[in-house]
């Protein structure tokens, strides 16, 4: 990967346009989004309920297709992979933090960080222990054999992020991360992404709506009606 | 993934429990009927397969299965020995007497004579005493049902007196016959004892027993008797075909045990294919999740058929365990003699309920298939 690297994008998105249904029921989600998120930040999507920041997101991430305009994510024009090709760019380069965790419940919390190494084909049992050390530096390493029932919404959270990170992502996608956590969690989990995610090699793209926690975004893209209303850049001492 | 797999499977014990259980059942009920079934249908031929000497069985014309029969007159003996081919004939009775200890106890029991020098076709799993004993006159074999109806409680011996279609007679061994349609005892004689305990008739000859010479192939030593003689002739395994069909064309023994076997699919195919679909469906975002993270959709059908496959197999070995049971603990009940798990009914059952189930399952894979991993992020 060329440019990898403090102000490098990491993604780029222009002139991007996205229509659900045809005809009368058309419905025009995104009206030409442009957009760059840059390695070494977190860049936060802000956008109330239908704005267009969910669809955003799963084109960026390769889920859904674009319409109209490019989407450029470390160095891969999305448009032109082939049809198997999307899941494997997304296995071996995204990491994703999901609203509901999405903690499969009949696995330990080591087991549920595991899962990324374990679809790309690695073994059962160094693939839990590498999730284990991960787990321990996220603060839950006593908490790895626990199932997720008997976790709290913080410490699913936690192994989330583990299962996000595990395979070294360049890119980290993060959909409402503190929707279900109250605010010292929210907080709490939000700091604890900044200090494990978000390093030069790496960017970081969250789509939220939680005001309280915008002092953690290095760059704010506001989302409404399927436009950007604006974009903010701050400034911050290196964490 | 296959570790992924299973733990989603076995992690919800209901729904995993209530998948193993309703195939489990459902192999039970199709596998314990199907082998009754198979059990009943051996048994209509049962005399036709104990009788082991006799290739060949010669008949009236009309006869369409074994319990059913027009005497042939003794002549129609002679005029088979005759035809060319014949290494021997012999005649068989089989007929109904009424038979009665010395308590006074009676039961009806077929009565089969046997040709008074060859006794083709007397039994040879003997319990007590022995075969020959029956070149005696006034002396029979019977089979160990009528022996504990009539001698409740006593050992297998031999020299019982019976009174069998009105003359006293000796038991000279109880055998181990086969176990026939209607749970009657079966009562050996020799042809001319038998004749005379049911009474002379101007035709009284039930069969023509016959053995084709070295070289002759049985089908046609069939066509010659036909030929020459006018009487039917079929192979013992024609003929007990023929009888097995005419039970299945004539009676509502299979139409009974078709809607129990049916129902038994459908219970099977509905219990376990509505669990697995609901599995399935309370699993979707996580497989959703999944897609998302990059697990290919090829790669989630082949971890949702692993749990199929598991389940099916376990619940598949626990029904089929369950029928063996049965008949393993039942196997010295004398009226249930002659039933029992067949492989081919093992074979059958599998492959009817792994069809039903991964189809079932197919259905359900389908929902997985389309789903589209952007749920996850819709909250």
């Amino acid at each position: 990967m060329g440019g990898a690297g403090m102000s490098q994008p990491a993604v780029v998105c222009e002139r991007v346009e996205k229509s659900f249904g045809s005809g009368e029921q058309r419905l025009r989600v995104l009206r030409g989004i442009d957009l760059t998120a840059n390695y070494g930040e977190m860049t936060f999507l802000l956008g109330p309920s239908g704005s267009g920041k969910t669809t955003l997101l799963s084109i960026i991430a390769g889920i859904l297709r674009a319409d109209g305009g490019t989407v450029r994510v470390l160095d891969r024009d999305l448009a032109r992979l082939r049809n198997g090709e999307g899941a494997k760019f997304r296995l071996e380069n995204l990491g994703f933090v999901f609203q509901q965790f999405n903690l499969i419940p009949a696995l330990t919390a080591a087991e549920n960080a595991a899962v990324p190494l374990l679809a790309a084909g690695a073994r059962r049992k160094p693939a839990v222990e590498r999730a284990r050390a991960l787990l321990a530096d996220l603060g839950m390493g006593h908490r790895a054999d626990v199932l997720p029932s008997k976790l709290s919404g913080g410490e699913q959270q936690r192994v989330a992020f583990a299962r996000a990170l595990i395979q070294d992502p360049r890119l980290v996608i993060c959909d409402e991360p503190t929707s279900a956590l109250d605010g010292a969690a929210g907080r709490h989990v939000m700091e604890l992404l900044r200090n494990v995610a978000v390093s030069p090699q790496r960017a970081v793209v969250v789509v939220t709506h939680d005001f309280r926690i915008l002092e953690f975004a290095d760059r704010i893209a506001e989302i409404d009606d399927g436009v950007i209303q604006k974009i903010e850049t701050r400034k911050r001492e290196s964490s | 993934m296959n570790f992924v797999s299973l733990q989603m499977l076995t992690g919800d014990r209901a729904k995993y429990l209530g998948l193993v259980l309703a195939i489990a059942f459902s192999t039970f009920l199709m596998s314990h009927q199907m082998s009754i079934f198979a059990g009943l249908l051996e048994r209509t031929r049962s005399q036709i397969s104990d009788i082991e000497d006799a290739e060949i069985w010669v008949m009236d014309a009309k006869t369409r299965y074994v319990d059913e029969v027009r005497a042939l007159s003794d002549q129609e003996l002679y005029r088979v020995r005759g035809v060319q081919g014949v290494e021997w004939a012999v005649p068989l009775f089989k007929g109904v007497a009424r038979v009665k200890n010395e308590e006074g106890t009676f039961r009806n029991a077929i009565l089969l004579g046997l040709d008074d020098a060859t006794l083709t076709g007397v039994p040879r799993r003997i319990l007590a005493g022995s075969w020959q004993a029956i070149g005696e006159p006034e002396t029979i074999l019977i089979d160990r049902v009528g022996y504990q109806f009539f001698f409740p409680g006593q050992p297998y011996r031999a020299g019982g007196r019976l009174d069998v279609g009105g003359k006293w007679v000796t038991i000279g061994a109880v055998a181990d016959a086969s176990p026939p349609f209607v749970n009657l005892p079966v009562v050996y004689a020799r042809y001319s004892d038998a004749i005379a305990m049911v009474g002379r008739e101007p035709q009284q000859m039930s069969f023509v027993l016959a053995k084709p010479q070295g070289g002759v192939a049985p089908a046609e030593l069939c066509r010659r008797i036909q030929a020459a003689t006018g009487l039917k002739a079929a192979t013992k395994q024609e003929f007990g075909w023929e009888t097995i069909w005419y039970y299945i064309a004539n009676t509502g023994i299979p139409i009974n045990f078709g809607i129990t076997i049916t129902i038994a699919l459908m219970v099977g195919a509905l219990v376990s294919g509505q669990t697995f679909s609901l599995f399935i469906l309370e699993n979707l975002r996580f497989f959703g999740a999944l897609k998302a993270i990059g697990v290919t959709t090829p790669r989630i059908v082949g971890m949702i058929l692993l749990q199929a496959v598991v389940v099916l197999f376990i619940g598949y070995g626990l029904g089929v365990a369950l029928t063996a049971a049965f008949f393993e603990l039942t196997k010295d009940n004398l009226d249930l003699r002659g039933f029992r798990l067949l492989p081919e009914i093992m074979l059958l059952v599998a492959g009817v309920i792994f069809g039903v189930v991964l189809l079932a399952t197919m259905v359900s894979v389908r929902r997985v298939a389309v789903v589209d991993p952007a749920v996850v992020f819709r909250g």
